[in-house]
This record gives C-alpha cells, sequence and structure tokens, in this order.
C-alpha cells in the first residue's frame, strides 16, 4: 500500500515541475490498491466526462478485470452507449461539433495523469470558480481560461475566487468534504487508465529485484571462489 | 598452443576456427589482473545492447509506423500486448542506461588514458560507436510520435538547415517532407530497426578486435606485454575466461538489480527517461512551452544554446556542438603526458579532468532548463571550460609532474 502512494507522488512530482503556472497545485494522495475507490471513480467517469472527454485506449473489459467486476456489472453499470464490452471508452458526439459547441474539442483522456500528474487533476477538477466573462460561466485556477464547464457543480456548489484563493459561496448536494473524497476517486480512476500496469508493476518488481539480489549473492560467491586462484 | 580436440569439437574446428576464437578472445586472451570498478562498463554497455535489439524485435512486432497509427500503437502495446508494458519499459530505460553505461565506459577511458598510443584506434572506433549511438537514440525517440518526440526531432532536423547553403536542401532531404511528418518518422523507423543497429553491432565486433589486438590497458596505465614468463604469458595477466566472465557475470546482475529497479518502480524517473509531455500525442499546431531533448543529448544542445547567433545564423552554435563531440577524436594526440593513468599523473592533469566532468554535468543540467540570461551565461563559461580541458591538453599534460609508474600492476 506504501509502495503505491509512494510510487504516485514520484511519478507525480516530475509533471509538476513541467507543469504550467496559476496558482498552487494541491497534493492529492492516493491510494491505485483501493478497488472501492476505483469503481466510484469510473462511475463518476462514465457519468459525468464520458459524454464529451472519450478515453479511447482504455477497454471496458480491462476495467472490468483490473476493478474486480463482472462483466456484466460493467455492462449494466458503466456501459450507457451501444458499446461492447470489448470495445475502448470512445464519444459518441463527433468532434466537430463539440469544436462548435466548445470552442475545442474535448482531449482524450486516456494519458491526461501521465501528462499532467495526478496533483493537477485533483485540483483542476476543485478549481472551478464563477466567472460571468467566460461562456459557461466558469473558470479554472489550473486552467486560465479554460474551455471546460463545470460539470460537477450541482455536485460542487459555486465557488468564488476571493483575494486569490477559492470560497463557497453556494453549497451544492455534497458537503466538502464529499466532493473532495469524489475528486480524489475521480483522480484515482484516470491515474489508473493512465498507466493500467502500475497495479501490478509494484508487486511484480519487488518479485523480480528480490530475485536478481539472489542471484547477485550467488555470482558474488562464484566470483570470489574463483578469484582465490589469482595471486 | 592446445592439444588437437577430438569428437564433435574436432570436426567443427577441421571445418571452422571455434576453439581458436574461443581461445584468442576468451580463454587464452589474458587481461590485467588488476581491474576495478571502472572496467565493468563496456561490458555493460555489451549487455545494454543485446537488452535493446531483443526487446526491438518485440516492439516491432506491435508497433506501426505511421503518424496516425504510432502514438496508439505504442499505448496499444502498453495496455493490450501481454506483458508489452514490460518490454518497452526495458527498451525505454535501456535507452538512458546505454548511455549510462557508455559515459561511464568513457570516463574510464580518460582516467587512465585508454585511448593512448597503442590504443589509438580502439579509441576512434569506439567513438564511432558513440556517433552511432546518438543517431539511434535519436531516431528511436521520434517512434513514440508523442509531442516531444515530435518537437524534438524538429528542432534538432532544424538544425541542418542553418548549415550555409545546402541547409534548407538538408533539412528537406533527412525530412523527406516540408516537414516534420509520415515519410520523417518511417525512415527514422526504418534507420533505427535496420541500418544502425547493423552498423553498431559491426563496429562493436570492431572495437573488440582492436582491443584484443593491444590488450586491455589498466588503472595502473601499464603494458602488462612487457613482462611475460617463460610461456609468453604476461605476468600480470589473467585468461578472461573464466576469471572475468565470473566477474562480469557478477556485474551484470549487480547492474540487472538498478536497471529492475527502474523499469518497475520509477519507469519515467522523474520524467529524465520518459518526459510527461511525450504522454500528450504530437500535435503540430500546439508547440510545448519548453522543448528539452533526453538527458544524454543536454550537454550538447547546452553549447548549442550557449553559442550567439551570427549575422542571424545558428551555424556557429551547431558547429560548436558538432566540435564538442568531433574533438574526442583527437584526444589521442592532444594528450602528451608520458604516462596514462591517473595515478601517476600530477595535479593539472587531476585539476583538468575534474573540471572536465563538474563542465559537462553542470552543461547537462543547463541543457534541461528553460533558456535565461543568467543560464546562458554559465553556459557559456562552462562551454570555455569544456573546451579548454581538450584545447590545453597539449599544454598541461607537458608541464605537468608525473609520478614513477611502477614495473608491475599494483594489486590487493
Amino acid at each position: 500500500m506504501k509502495q503505491i502512494v509512494i510510487a504516485v507522488l514520484v511519478l507525480v512530482w516530475a509533471p509538476l515541475a513541467l507543469a504550467s503556472g496559476g496558482s498552487a497545485t494541491e497534493s492529492v494522495d492516493l491510494d491505485l490498491h483501493n478497488k472501492a475507490s476505483l469503481q466510484r471513480g469510473a462511475g463518476v467517469f462514465v457519468n459525468y466526462c464520458l459524454s464529451c472527454h472519450s478515453a479511447k485506449f482504455v477497454r471496458y473489459q480491462r476495467i472490468a478485470q483490473d476493478l474486480g467486476l463482472t462483466e456484466e456489472q460493467v455492462v449494466s453499470n458503466l456501459i450507457f452507449s451501444d458499446a461492447k464490452i470489448g470495445d475502448t471508452m470512445t464519444v459518441a458526439a463527433p468532434s466537430e461539433q463539440m469544436e462548435t459547441w466548445f470552442g475545442v474539442t474535448p482531449p482524450d483522456l486516456s494519458l491526461a495523469a501521465r501528462a499532467r500528474g495526478a496533483d493537477w487533476i485533483y485540483s483542476y477538477l476543485k478549481g472551478f470558480y464563477a466567472d460571468p466573462s467566460r461562456p459557461f460561466g466558469v473558470n479554472n485556477t489550473q486552467l486560465q481560461n479554460a474551455a471546460m464547464p463545470h460539470v460537477l457543480w450541482r455536485l460542487q456548489g459555486v465557488q468564488e475566487l476571493v483575494d486569490g484563493h477559492l470560497e463557497l459561496s453556494e453549497p451544492g448536494l455534497l458537503s466538502e468534504h464529499e466532493y473532495d473524497e469524489l475528486a480524489r476517486d475521480l483522480t484515482a480512476f484516470l491515474v489508473y487508465i493512465s498507466e493500467p500496469a502500475a497495479l501490478v508493476r509494484f508487486s511484480l518488481g519487488v518479485k523480480v529485484v528480490a530475485f536478481l539480489l539472489l542471484l547477485l549473492l550467488v555470482t558474488y560467491l562464484l566470483k570470489r571462489e574463483y578469484w582465490k586462484d589469482v595471486h | 598452443m592446445s592439444k588437437q580436440s577430438t569428437g564433435l569439437l574436432g570436426w567443427i574446428d577441421q571445418r571452422f576456427p571455434l576453439s581458436k576464437i574461443w581461445n584468442e578472445h576468451l580463454a587464452e586472451y589474458y587481461a590485467p589482473k588488476n581491474f576495478n570498478f571502472w572496467y565493468y562498463f563496456g561490458s555493460l554497455a555489451l549487455l545494454v545492447l543485446v537488452i535493446q535489439v531483443i526487446t526491438g524485435i518485440f516492439l516491432t512486432m506491435h508497433y506501426k509506423p505511421d503518424a496516425n497509427l504510432a502514438f496508439g500503437a505504442v499505448e496499444y502495446i502498453m495496455r493490450d500486448v501481454p506483458g508489452g508494458w514490460i518490454i518497452r519499459y526495458m527498451h525505454s530505460t535501456g535507452a538512458s542506461m546505454f548511455f549510462v553505461a557508455v559515459y561511464l565506459h568513457m570516463f574510464r577511458g580518460l582516467l587512465y588514458g585508454s585511448y593512448k598510443a597503442p590504443r589509438e584506434l580502439l579509441w576512434i572506433v569506439g567513438m564511432l560507436i558513440y556517433l552511432v549511438l546518438m543517431g539511434e537514440a535519436f531516431m528511436g525517440y521520434l517512434l513514440p510520435w508523442g509531442q516531444m518526440s515530435y518537437w524534438g526531432a524538429k528542432v534538432i532536423i532544424n538544425l541542418f538547415g542553418a548549415v550555409p547553403f545546402v541547409g534548407e536542401e538538408l533539412a528537406l532531404w533527412i525530412r523527406g517532407d516540408f516537414v516534420v511528418g509520415d515519410a520523417t518518422l518511417n525512415r527514422f523507423f526504418s534507420l533505427h530497426v535496420i541500418a544502425m543497429p547493423l552498423v553498431l553491432i559491426g563496429l562493436v565486433v570492431v572495437h573488440l578486435l582492436a582491443l584484443h589486438e593491444t590488450g586491455s590497458n589498466n588503472p595502473d596505465g601499464i603494458e602488462i606485454k612487457k613482462l611475460k614468463d617463460e610461456n609468453g604469458i604476461p605476468l600480470d595477466g589473467i585468461p578472461f575466461h573464466p576469471y572475468y566472465t565470473v566477474k562480469d557475470i557478477f556485474g551484470s546482475v549487480a547492474f540487472l538489480v538498478v536497471f529492475a529497479a527502474i523499469m518497475f518502480f520509477a519507469p519515467e524517473m522523474n520524467g529524465y527517461f520518459l518526459e510527461p509531455p511525450n504522454f500528450v500525442a504530437a500535435n503540430p499546431m500546439l508547440t510545448p512551452e519548453h522543448i528539452a531533448p533526453v538527458w544524454y543529448f543536454t550537454p550538447f544542445y547546452a553549447i548549442l544554446r550557449a553559442i550567439p547567433p551570427v549575422a542571424g545564423s545558428a551555424f556557429p552554435g551547431v558547429l560548436a556542438m558538432g566540435a564538442s563531440i568531433a574533438i574526442f577524436f583527437v584526444l589521442p594526440w592532444l594528450d602528451r603526458s608520458p604516462v596514462k593513468s591517473i595515478r601517476y599523473r600530477g595535479g593539472l592533469s587531476r585539476l583538468a579532468l575534474t573540471l572536465f566532468v563538474i563542465s559537462f554535468v553542470g552543461l547537462g543540467w543547463l541543457g534541461m532548463q528553460p533558456p535565461s540570461d543568467l543560464y546562458t551565461l554559465w553556459s557559456r563559461l562552462l562551454s570555455v571550460v569544456y573546451f579548454g580541458f581538450f584545447l590545453l591538453m597539449p599544454i598541461y599534460t607537458r608541464v605537468d609532474k608525473c609520478k614513477p609508474v611502477p614495473e608491475r600492476v599494483t594489486w590487493k
């Protein structure tokens, strides 16, 4: 568990250094082995994100395997289109149409967490604030003049930017803590889909390194045995 | 000489020099017995070459060299190909670890004067290997077709455009198009998987043949062939096999521990081995905020940026960058010291080598940073130190006070 958290922090540190400025990014503690959290994140993703953002490299079947769900559960809970279980997460609306709606094509999110970092995504989800000058009435502290509307506003409520920090002016359906948890689940899911191998990478790595260390001892003894003759 | 072999081996030996090759290059190749830590990296570089070739073969089975498919093909390998992520991380980690091994191998040469007579050709062949390796790495980096792949290639190819008169034609010829595109990706793929590896392996064979002709240098910089016993075997030499085979196997496993730890626990290496912007597909319409080459090219990139353009042309910078690599080729003739190893050289040589290492690492760091006035100033200063190491070498190696070199190698 701890290794996962440490590794995620390591993974996230680098993109941070490169991420664009703006307000301070809030760091997030993720546990990719918490399947319940990933499942909740998947639920939020298909309900709120997938109508515009694709995750075109991610297969539903793989999600079923990795998140401990049956294929029936995935079909009935996570697939709202006519997609099959072996399909990837694509968007029904044509990108030209979305470009006329938003001014840009919503980016594919398969690798968003690897390109931006988990902290950036978590802070972005929490960074929307009311800004009447923007087409959808919201702006974001992480990405100035983001084209995206705040699709989670009913849940979070409305935030105002006061002297550089965010304040909740109108409460949503969720408490602040509940919304933080939701943002964390969604971030964990995005981190997972950006590198599904991360779920097994660490445990396999521990075995490989342990084997190599054992082999190192054997080869050291072999070397010492031979080199006894060298004077 | 060994006795005539019989049986199957005898049958083969009459038709192919199997025992002869085995003896000449392993069992009866006498290497100095005082090799230290620095002498692992030659065999380790060979190990990484093998890893890269084998993982490369498997990646090629699933990769698509097509501007529309390449980025997705890499993700397909990472997600849908069983074990694909292991192969891909081995290859991406191997690329950086190749340069780690090669840089330490080259530094060993600088430390112990391994480039000095009679090993000048050995050194030159090694430098050719390094040049080809740079080309191999540069072309391989385009293949994932991410933002850094694309814009990095664009910046570097544009440098050829700075060559007077023929520059634009040359850049066009390299790209195969007016912009980096599908044609560029296809030819880089071809060169990366066929041409460069073929040349690389050929040069490695030549490098080893040259090494076995002159014999290995050692940390004392003594020619062990000068003192031989009654059988003509160097007094300070031991057969490469089994002594150095078992030692190098140990070294290889130690190296693989580090290799595996990176691969499994930090394949991105904080963005040094896999850059975050490269997880975004190449987009010719969107320039990344900051374009930096991968770490192993950054010292030369810093030198390129340190030189101010002359009359609007970036050519002087390109020349300086080329010179910073080319100057290594003439190193055997710049060094006028009567001794090889740093152990018996005086303070001036030690100081020069220390400053050179500082300038190389410093330039490497500066090459990753976004340009700023202060960094440019530092890059210029360190570039002067870098070239000073080579250009002043004929002077400081001659006036330097050397210590007497012992007859036999120091050992234990």
